[in-house]
């Protein structure tokens, strides 16, 4: 087991243990700043959900030293298997899960509640990274790539059905990883080109954009024209890419809004955006009835005041008065940021986001140190996933990404979001010890 | 692994740093470019709470508690938490039936939402609040809120240390009660007025933290930005509060008013204008209705006859006239008139008390026997005195000496709504008399009738002026402030007020005649054993309006006093309306109270007197006959004040229904 002869706990990554657990602290800190009231007697409260998050970081410590002892081959043999029972699980909560706010997403065994698709992502990178990293496979083929992204993303789709549309959202992050180890160039082009298009077929008037899109492709043509005139190839992609723009923005998107998405859904993107909602999406009302008020806005709007009225250094530790007084929505899990920003401010912010991506950077330089390509592909999963949640999280608080329900890893309250982080994270710690074997 | 496949790590952590920094530039312009968000986050979370302190307390000469504080309940109900509450048996313990409590609760829901606390019902009565505690357990959502309140100790002095009541509309609009609010309670007349300021204290301001319902919670920010309350001042009176209970049971069931000072200080032993009434009735839940009683009432307990009563003097005001005679040099004491039972000089007889030969053959025996004659003459002789240019100057002369005793203008007391009293001058008689007027016309002066009148407080302190031969302190009734007697509020009474131009022989010899008054003249009555009194009676004849037609009253038993003579500690002025002689009412009334301040209780022997004034039931029928005739007025006056009220009310209780609304857009905007 020790290929170098030391022991195992001096080959562990301590840098990455420690950051995880200053973000599992903070974010207690966090839940305990909106929960403590000044009349309480004494700050240990069975029934506070700070004392609940400190009793499942205790239960994460003991499962990440179950895993740090368990083989480090265990993970990478038993990969398809746990995906194949994962997956299972997934599709039987359709059947059995407990609905919790209009999803369908939740097991509940006793008292005990969580989220397979939560845990599922475990699974998924594990399947993903053995996947990846057989020798027979070649990433190159249009096939791999095809059983890759169908690996990935089959399970977001069966959460997608389980009507928890953040959670799947969560399984794209595995094209990042897709893309480091080969998906083509053009993948993160199409993706940013997409992302850009929705943004402003939302943002721009309708006939506007279509004059735009044109004028841009004429203004493409004319300077590629020496290229154009040669290559047939290339000139079927340009009309192709603006008859693409143009047919996406002035059909699919408005069909997707009105046939598609559901109110709640739509309310969220324009929020996010700042603007009202055009009548012909606004599903809830008639002609001539009053503007329909959207609570997704007053959440991001709580959340801004919150963030916002923190300024540069804070109101100080306990001195929230938004988010102790719940004005903010879902407070203690995905909201937990605010806490902090109010408290601390825009330094607390900064301090918050330099381990956070002092985690992330840690974990990618912990990928790129690796022997086996099956440690290397999984360290980018936990990367992948750390990452998306992050910016989606981070980004809904303040108002540039619409209100869904992600969790801010490590931070927010919630025992089967931290227990599957704490997971992740373990695994990762306990293949890196290994990482001069060749683990398949 | 391909060069170009291995760069790709560094793309992706370019994008993890990139991404970072759009959140992190979004953040530092939100929390330090928009200030929109500070304000609006105080604005949802920060309720201001305002304290009430206690008001001062109040306390007598001897550190007896005249007036403090006491706790209430209000009992409120938060809607929401009400779930499990018997209606039926709380309503049975409240003394509610199921409509009354069903309304009560419609007009909270309309006013706030369930899960905010509300005012059931204010101020409880000691009962409700005992049956309420027993079963409060089983009461859910029910709480009670304690509440201070003011409380009379000895239901005594009620129209003098006066009442609090909230601040009416028209109030708020005076500069004085430019910090009050809708809802505050203020002094309304008495002490309790007049010393607002100091009795009040000072609010304090505590900011809490409220959340998403409304419900307060934590102090914002550990209470940095409170202002902490203050309790008011306490005040020290001189008054004694054993003295003035025993002066207000003298005084039961007689219209009139008593008035004792301490000559040496001027502050004010006693006030009583009785009828009077238990303060402790305008306080609480029930002051409105029992104002409004006490308000109708015939005899008119609200009424302060003490310092706004004008009466005709009668024979007290004959010290003075004596006083101003000879300070003008019209008389020397030993001066003397033959009366024989009436002043004939002025082309119409003025009846006198007697008509021995003698009687009037000096000031002393004049005044002992108060002469009318001999006092009609000298007042004669004093305006007519042939050193001034005119009887009209004589006049003014005259007019001037007595606003120096302090008549026909207020003392200054500290007590809201002072009257003045009338005080003719040559003005007023030639509006009066057309300019055609002399000593004769206007001679009853000098005997305490025609146009003279005086508040019984002016009585008194003219007997502190002669007891103290020629000075006296403004009457007031507080000694000290929160222990100070410096306060600067207290400065007008510490000056000493003289009145010149009179002998210490003139006031020997008036101070003299006043004592043979007590010894061997007309109020023997009020003679104390060990103690030489100085005193002198009055008769004063008056006359009332009854339904368009002057009738003449029965006369007005007055009486006033100081003693002991040599060194003099209380004065004092009685007058009982319509109740006759002076010597046989006020008199042995003005004795006793000497007689208890001095000696701190009444010798065995007076009982049977003390018995007779205490029983007296001397409330003339006409009081009653006049009532009725200015009852309709008052009742007028009185609906239309209520109307008023009423009206005052349902705009507050707009406003507060326009909060809520604003309070609801804000919220659910």
């Amino acid at each position: 087991m020790s290929s170098l002869g030391k022991s195992l706990f001096s080959r562990i990554d301590a840098v990455t243990i420690l950051l995880y657990v200053m973000l599992v602290v903070i974010g207690m800190l966090a839940v305990f700043s909106v929960e403590h009231r000044s009349t309480d007697v004494t700050i240990f409260i069975a029934n506070k959900n700070y004392m609940k998050q400190f009793v499942w970081f205790g239960y994460s410590l003991l499962l990440g030293l179950l895993i740090l002892l368990t083989d480090s081959k265990f993970f990478a043999s038993t990969a398809f298997l746990g995906y194949t029972i994962g997956v299972a699980v997934l599709i039987l909560t359709i059947f059995i899960g407990v609905d919790v706010k209009g999803s369908h997403s939740w097991l509940g065994v006793g008292s005990f509640r969580f989220q397979p698709g939560e845990v599922c992502k475990i699974f998924t990178a594990l399947a993903l990274s053995k996947f990846l990293s057989l020798p027979e496979t070649n990433f190159k083929t249009l096939k791999n790539r095809l059983v890759g992204v169908a690996l990935s993303l089959g399970p977001a789709v069966i959460v997608l059905l389980q009507n928890e549309t953040g959670l799947a959202l969560v399984y794209f992050c595995f094209i990042l990883v897709m893309y480091r180890e080969g998906l083509p160039n053009a993948v993160l082009g199409v993706g940013i080109g997409i992302v850009a298009l929705v943004l402003g077929t939302l943002l721009i008037e309708r006939k506007l954009l279509f004059i735009l899109l044109t004028v841009f492709a004429l203004v493409v043509g004319w300077l590629l024209r020496s290229v154009l005139r040669r290559n047939m190839e290339a000139r079927i992609v340009l009309i192709g890419g603006w008859l693409f723009c143009i047919l996406f923005s002035q059909l699919a998107v408005p069909m997707a809004f009105q046939h598609g998405l559901k109110q709640h859904q739509i309310d969220r993107i324009y929020s996010m955006l700042g603007k009202e909602i055009p009548v012909e999406y606004n599903k809830g009302v008639a002609d001539g009835d009053e503007k329909k008020t959207n609570a997704s806005e007053y959440n991001v709007l709580q959340s801004k005041i919150a963030i916002g009225s923190g300024g540069l250094t804070g109101k100080g530790f306990l001195n929230g008065t938004s988010t102790k007084n719940q004005f903010v929505p879902e407070q203690n899990t995905d909201f937990i940021f605010t806490a902090i920003a109010e408290q601390f401010g825009f330094v607390g912010c900064l301090v918050l986001i330099g381990i956070y991506l002092s985690l992330m950077l840690r974990i990618i330089f912990v990928a790129e140190r690796q022997r086996s390509d099956f440690t290397r592909v999984y360290a980018y999963c936990v990367a992948s996933i750390l990452f998306f949640h992050f910016a989606v999280n981070m980004s809904m608080t303040i108002g540039l990404a619409p209100v869904i329900g992600i969790t801010l890893p490590f931070l927010s309250y919630g025992g089967s979001s931290l227990l599957s982080f704490s997971i992740l994270i373990f695994i990762l710690v306990r293949l890196d010890a290994d990482r001069h074997a060749m683990i398949r | 692994m391909s060069a170009a496949v291995n760069s790709r790590q560094y793309i992706i952590r370019f994008i993890f740093i990139g991404v970072a920094s759009v959140i992190l530039l979004r953040l530092f312009f939100l929390q330090n470019f928009e200030s929109k968000y500070k304000i609006m986050a105080n604005d949802i979370a920060i309720y201001k709470k305002v304290v009430y302190p206690p008001r001062g307390v109040i306390y007598d000469r001897k550190g007896k508690v005249m007036l403090s504080n006491t706790v209430i309940y209000d009992l409120m109900v938060t809607p929401r938490n009400m779930k499990g509450t018997d209606t039926a048996k709380f309503c049975a313990a409240m003394g509610l039936d199921l409509p009354g409590f069903l309304k009560i609760m419609k007009g909270i829901s309309i006013r706030n939402i369930d899960v905010r606390q509300s005012t059931f019902m204010e101020q409880l009565s000691p009962e409700q609040t005992a049956r309420f505690q027993e079963n409060a357990f089983s009461f859910n959502g029910f709480e009670l809120v304690e509440r201070n309140i003011r409380e009379y100790k000895n239901e005594t002095a009620g129209i003098t240390l006066g009442y609090i009541a909230e601040v009416s509309p028209e109030m708020l609009k005076q500069p004085r009660y430019l910090t009050y609010r809708q809802g505050d309670y203020a002094g309304r007349s008495g002490i309790e007025l007049q010393y607002e300021e100091v009795l009040r204290g000072q609010r304090g301001v505590h900011f809490l933290e409220r959340d998403k319902f409304n419900r307060p919670r934590d102090p914002y920010r550990r209470g940095a930005l409170d202002t902490q309350e203050i309790s008011g001042k306490s005040l020290e009176l001189y008054m004694d509060a054993e003295l003035q209970s025993y002066a207000e049971k003298l005084m039961a069931n007689k219209v009139g008013s008593v008035v004792a000072i301490d000559p040496q200080t001027g502050g004010i032993l006693a006030m009583v204008s009785s009828p009077c009434y238990d303060p402790n009735l305008l306080r609480g839940r029930e002051r409105a209705k029992n104002y409004g009683k006490l308000y109708r009432e015939a005899t008119r307990p609200l009424f302060n006859r003490a310092t706004q009563a004008m009466y005709p003097p009668g024979s007290t005001i004959k010290p003075m006239t004596g006083l101003v005679a000879m300070g003008v040099g019209a008389i020397t004491p030993s001066f003397g008139l033959g009366c024989y039972g009436s002043y004939n000089y002025c082309s119409r007889s003025i009846a006198c008390e007697h008509k021995d030969a003698g009687h009037a053959s000096n000031f002393r025996h004049a005044l002992a026997h108060s002469c009318n004659s001999y006092f009609c003459h000298i007042f004669r002789l004093t305006i007519d005195y042939k050193g001034f240019a005119s009887t009209k100057q004589g006049l003014q002369k005259w007019h001037d000496y007595y606003i120096a005793f302090g008549f026909g203008r207020k003392t200054g007391i500290d007590l809201p709504f002072e009257k003045e009293g009338n005080l003719p001058d040559t003005t007023y008689y030639n509006k009066l008399y057309r300019g055609v007027w002399n000593s004769c016309t206007v001679v009853f002066v000098g005997m305490g009738q025609g146009e003279l009148a005086l508040t019984p407080l002016q009585m008194a302190n003219s007997m502190c002026i002669i007891a103290n031969k020629g000075f006296y302190y403004t009457p007031h009734f507080v000694k000290s402030i929160g222990k100070n007697a410096n306060d600067t509020l207290l400065k007008p009474y510490r000056e000493k007020h003289l009145v010149l131009n009179i002998a210490d022989s003139s006031f020997n010899a008036v101070q003299q005649a006043m004592q043979d008054v007590v010894e061997a003249g007309t109020g023997v009555g009020a003679k104390i054993e060990g103690i030489t009194v100085c005193a002198k009676t009055g008769t004063a004849e008056n006359k009332a309006i009854v339904n368009g037609a002057v009738i003449k009253m029965a006369d007005h038993s007055m009486f006033v006093a100081f003693a002991p003579r040599e060194n003099p500690r209380i004065a004092i002025a009685v007058a009982v309306e319509n109740a006759g002689f002076g010597a046989t009412w006020a008199g042995p009334i003005a004795s006793l109270l000497m007689e208890k301040f001095l000696k701190d209780s009444v010798t065995v022997k007076r009982k049977a007197i003390e018995d007779k004034m205490t029983k007296a039931h001397l409330i003339n029928k006409y009081v009653y006959t006049i009532d009725s005739a200015l009852r309709e007025r008052d009742l007028r006056n009185y609906n239309a004040r209520v109307l008023r009220k009423h009206l005052a009310d349902s705009s507050s209780r707009y406003d507060d229904s326009v909060m809520v609304m604003r309070w609801m857009n804000r919220r659910f905007k």
